[in-house]
């Protein structure tokens, strides 16, 4: 167990090196910063093979505090998906919106490094050093178009805030090895059998909340709105996918392999968490006017229902959870390549009345996006339908009947303003057309269409894929 | 190798690709999407009945039978049909090619979105009547909201958008309680197969749960009152295709719900709550044919009729006898035939002088005689003179609530009665009287293509009202069983009780 074993750690050995050559050579081709996105590519998609070829069975390495199992690789490869997709999305945005350097696409890469750090943790310490190597990166990225006050000001929020989290989480962290003896998660597991004690909950308070503002879960949610509209368009697809798989990774590990003991506790913690997020990402988007703030309640809600899951606290729950943030993580990308075609005279534009009559004028990408938004608001036969299928049965398998109701409830509300965007695509009279669109997107976002609209013919190998994974935590 | 219920489902998706894969929005590109649309419309009709003649009327059990692996865990994908469906899939297969050539001249925009999404709905619409897996059966059951929404929302008349959405959430709150209800099974019995969930026994306090949750869809969607008020909205808003297919077929999609999974599946929970299923059928019955009464809008005044009559399908279900069920299913393939030709001879004078103001008309008979005839038969069979469809259902549903409460069935026959007023009423303002509008008189009668469209509806409406047997034969069997299983089962709690 104490064995240093450093192949269990290739990708991030691959991502941590890679982000270093990245570095290397943007200092010496300046000129030509986006030679280093095509290299960041590489590096994540290599990092991404590594993960998927690796069959092995659970290891654990560098004393404890890092561990490699199916639910780490699924995670893990859900990640690098979004940050590959992410980078994809950026390259065209940032030359036509003049934000030069190198330093973006390294910094997705040493970001991308934190979150799997993050989701193969298996220590209080390495959990941290994840976290805040990820979230380092991420205030920086938000910031990145730093001549324009909408992102400046994101960045500050997102940071401040970002450290009163990780603060908590620190402090949490620190009252459970006060009263657990231990920073390990097994250790910690096991000191909880012998004895329960109140400081060891009250920590797990703390860590929960550092991580639900993470994922942006309510009542930790203030600054994704924010955050969302004052990023760069790409930033905010990359800001919405791949971090949230990694957090809510840990969320999941934290909760069902470390403190199993005290699980009627953290289950109405959760429990609480998810119905305030599903229900303000329901009323609160109910409002909005600009397309990327709508998806920040959008996601906000989404969260909601993927620890809807993790209120089951079983493997059927950790098993929705995985299948939740998989398929969420194709939809949000997919969609946010459609905002990235809202560009009108050179300019984009992020009003959804902008999307007026788009049927029209882009019947491809109307259809592809009306598919999508379908799919979010969970209308079957798209495969959205069965993210929240896989989430809802393990809570009522759990006898969680009032949750579920609940949620059922808030997702009717939600259908609502995914189905006012439908509206505006196909029910409006026609705005003026957008310019044509960018190979990437729209590469990116036909493929996500494809996705929810055929995947749910051959579903099987991505769901047992996650109950390989659910099944590696227990 | 597809067999051939898979393929009911798939040959309508096929039209639809190539549909699609026709581009352009020119006039050559709109023919085409009009023409490759009744092909496949008509195509699947002649495979139904290739179906039709596959299964044998005397069995009772589910024939014609796929399945195949789909989830893990014990949901799969699984097709068949017995006597209760397979008038439900002719019906749906039989009205589509209709639909299309209803369609041909009065949509001339989106021809091509319009011809698809109509193919996508009646692949989803077969599926549900096939569909042997209680996952798959919701899929599709939901999934029909898609094309419909789009239908209403983008072909529909002024106020379409508030239909759609009223449509859409309506129906989607009713299905996502039955949802839930689905998962509970699915972890009671370990498997969504709907063969096996009818011979699983669920502990009565848990029936009225997954009943009421069942029932909470079911009755949007058939719709009872009190929450049948987005049908009217989306049937005059939708256009005429899509109010037909909404009558005549998204409607019965409720009263087979009820046949498929409330009354096998629950018994004991049906049994307790089949009075506030009578009251609400006679609520409905009485009050909406009321409303009926002193509607404007011709559409309207057909769709409180259609709550009306769905009325008198709750109270045949829940009855419980041979005559109800099966009068119920005779009600809702008769009410297919005659609603969806009501709303069809609305779209004749709607696509002539875009109204449909009970008002803008009268005196009819002078201008098309052939139209007034037309609507005159629809018009008595929706009132349910003997001799027309109408009334085989309306009377053996009668029949059977009399012998279960004979209050209930007292107070349907006054729906009877009114029916009769509001449908007559209608006929003597649109096609008697003067005709002294000058548009009016200036009206041609029925086209050619108009003909062929209603004459097939006219006469089978008009055989089924004097030779019922086929449709009573073929559900017969699977009535008999149906109703077997459900007092087997009352008798031997009853037993267990002394």
């Amino acid at each position: 167990m104490t064995a240093l074993s450093l192949p269990l750690a290739l990708p991030e050995l691959i991502l941590a090196v890679g982000a270093l050559v990245l570095l290397l050579l943007g200092a010496w081709r300046e000129r030509t910063p986006w030679a280093v996105v095509d290299a960041a590519i590489v590096v994540l998609g290599l990092a991404l093979l590594s993960v998927v070829l690796t069959k092995n069975a659970t290891g654990v390495t560098f004393s404890g505090a890092f561990i490699d199992d199916s639910f780490a690789r699924f995670m893990k490869s859900l990640s690098l998906i979004g940050s590959i997709v992410a980078l994809l999305l950026s390259a065209d945005f940032m030359r036509r919106q003049k934000i030069g350097g190198f330093e973006f696409p390294a910094l997705v890469v040493l970001s991308t490094l934190g979150m799997c750090m993050l989701v193969s943790a298996d220590d209080f310490i390495a959990l941290y050093l994840g976290l805040e190597l990820m979230s380092l990166a991420l205030y920086v990225i938000a910031a990145y178009d730093r001549d324009n006050l909408r992102a400046t000001e994101a960045g500050l929020k997102y940071f401040v805030l970002g450290a009163l989290s990780s603060g908590m989480l620190l402090y949490g962290a620190s009252l459970i090895y006060g009263y657990a003896g231990s920073t390990n998660f097994a250790a910690v597991a096991v000191a909880l059998k012998a004895q329960q004690s109140v400081g060891v909950v009250f920590g797990l308070v703390f860590v929960l909340a550092g991580l639900a503002f993470k994922i942006s879960a309510a009542p930790f949610h203030m600054w994704t709105p924010d955050v969302y509209e004052g990023a760069p368009t790409p930033v905010t697809a990359f800001f919405a996918s791949a971090p949230k798989m990694a957090a809510m990774a840990v969320l999941v590990r934290v909760t069902m392999t470390t403190f199993p003991g005290v699980a009627d506790q953290w289950r109405q913690i959760v429990a609480f968490i998810a119905i305030a997020s599903m229900a303000i990402g329901a009323f609160a988007a109910l409002g909005q006017t600009n397309i990327k703030r709508l998806m920040a309640y959008s996601s906000i809600g989404h969260m909601g229902f993927a620890l809807v899951g993790l209120a089951a606290g079983t493997i059927d729950g950790a098993e929705g959870v995985a299948v939740y943030m998989a398929i969420y993580l194709v939809m949000t990308l997919g969609t946010f390549a459609a905002i990235l075609l809202m560009r009108r005279n050179g300019a984009y534009v992020e009003n959804i009345a902008d999307l007026a009559g788009l049927s029209r004028n882009h019947g491809g990408i109307a259809f592809a996006l009306a598919m999508l938004l379908f799919s979010l608001a969970g209308i079957p036969p798209l495969f959205g339908f069965f993210a929240k299928w896989y989430v809802f049965a393990a809570a009522i398998h759990a006898g969680l009947y009032p949750l579920a109701a609940v949620g059922v409830a808030l997702s009717v509300v939600s259908a609502v303003y995914y189905l006012k965007i439908v509206k505006v695509m196909y029910f409006d009279p026609p705005a003026a057309p957008f310019d044509a669109p960018e190979p990437a997107a729209h590469g990116v976002l036909i493929l996500a269409a494809a996705f929810v609209l055929l995947a749910a013919i051959l579903p099987s190998p991505l769901i047992e894929a996650a109950t390989a994974a659910a099944k590696s935590l227990f | 190798m597809i067999g051939l219920l898979s393929g009911l489902i798939v040959l309508p998706l096929v039209g639809a690709l190539a549909i699609a894969l026709v581009p352009g929005d020119s006039e050559a590109a709109k023919g085409n999407a009009r023409w490759i649309a009744l092909a496949t419309t008509s195509l699947t009709f002649l495979v139904s009945l290739v179906a039709w003649s596959h299964f044998d009327t005397s069995m009772s059990g589910f024939q014609l039978v796929e399945q195949a692996a789909w989830l893990p865990g014990g949901i799969g994908y699984k097709v068949g049909v017995d006597g209760i469906s397979m008038p439900f899939v002719i019906l749906t297969t039989f009205l589509m090619p209709l639909c299309v050539l209803a369609s041909w001249r009065s949509i001339d925009n989106r021809v091509r979105e319009y011809m698809i999404a109509f193919l996508a709905l009646e692949a989803l619409m077969i599926a549900v009547f096939v569909a042997l897996d209680l996952l798959f059966f919701y899929i599709v059951f939901e999934g029909g909201l898609i094309p419909m929404f789009l239908i209403i929302g983008v072909w529909g008349g002024k106020n379409r958008v508030y239909a759609a959405f009223k449509f859409f959430l309506y129906t989607l709150a009713g299905s996502l309680l039955m949802l839930l209800a689905i998962m509970a099974m699915y972890w009671q019995a370990g498997t969504t197969d709907i063969t096996v969930l009818l011979h699983t026994a669920f502990a009565p306090a848990m029936q009225k749960w997954l009943w009421l949750a069942f029932f909470a869809s079911f009755a949007v969607k058939m719709p009872m009152w009190p929450v049948h008020t987005w049908l009217p909205d989306a049937h005059v808003e939708a256009p005429t295709a899509g109010s037909v297919i909404l009558a005549a077929i998204l409607l019965k999609m409720g009263g087979y719900g009820f046949l498929r999974f409330s009354l096998p599946m629950f018994p004991d929970a049906s049994q307790y709550f089949a009075p506030l299923v009578y009251a609400l059928s006679i609520i409905a019955i009485i009050y909406t044919s009321l409303v009926a009464l002193v509607q404007t809008d011709i559409k309207k005044l057909i769709a409180y009729s259609s709550v009306a009559h769905m009325g008198f399908v709750t109270m045949g279900i829940f009855a419980f006898n041979a005559q109800g069920v099966e009068g119920a299913v005779y009600q809702m393939v008769s009410h297919g035939l005659v609603s969806g030709a009501l709303f069809l001879c609305v779209g004749v004078v709607y696509d002539r002088l875009h109204t449909r103001e009970i008002a803008a008309f009268g005196g009819l008979v002078a201008p098309m005689p052939v139209y007034a005839v037309a609507l005159m038969l629809f018009t008595l069979a929706n009132v349910g003179l003997p001799g027309t469809s109408g009334f085989v259902g309306e009377f053996l549903t009668l029949v059977g609530a009399f012998q279960a409460n004979a209050w209930v069935a007292f107070f349907a026959t006054f729906g009877v009665i009114l029916s009769a007023g509001y449908a007559l009423f209608l006929y003597r303002r649109v096609a008697f009287g003067v005709c002294d509008k000058p548009a009016l008189l200036a009206l041609s009668d029925l086209s050619r293509r108009e003909i062929v469209i209603l004459a097939p509806l006219a006469a089978l409406v008009l055989y089924y009202g004097v030779h019922p047997q086929p449709i009573v034969d073929a559900s017969a069997p699977a009535v008999e069983a149906l109703l077997k299983g459900f007092h087997d089962h009352l008798d031997s709690v009853k037993a267990a009780l002394n």
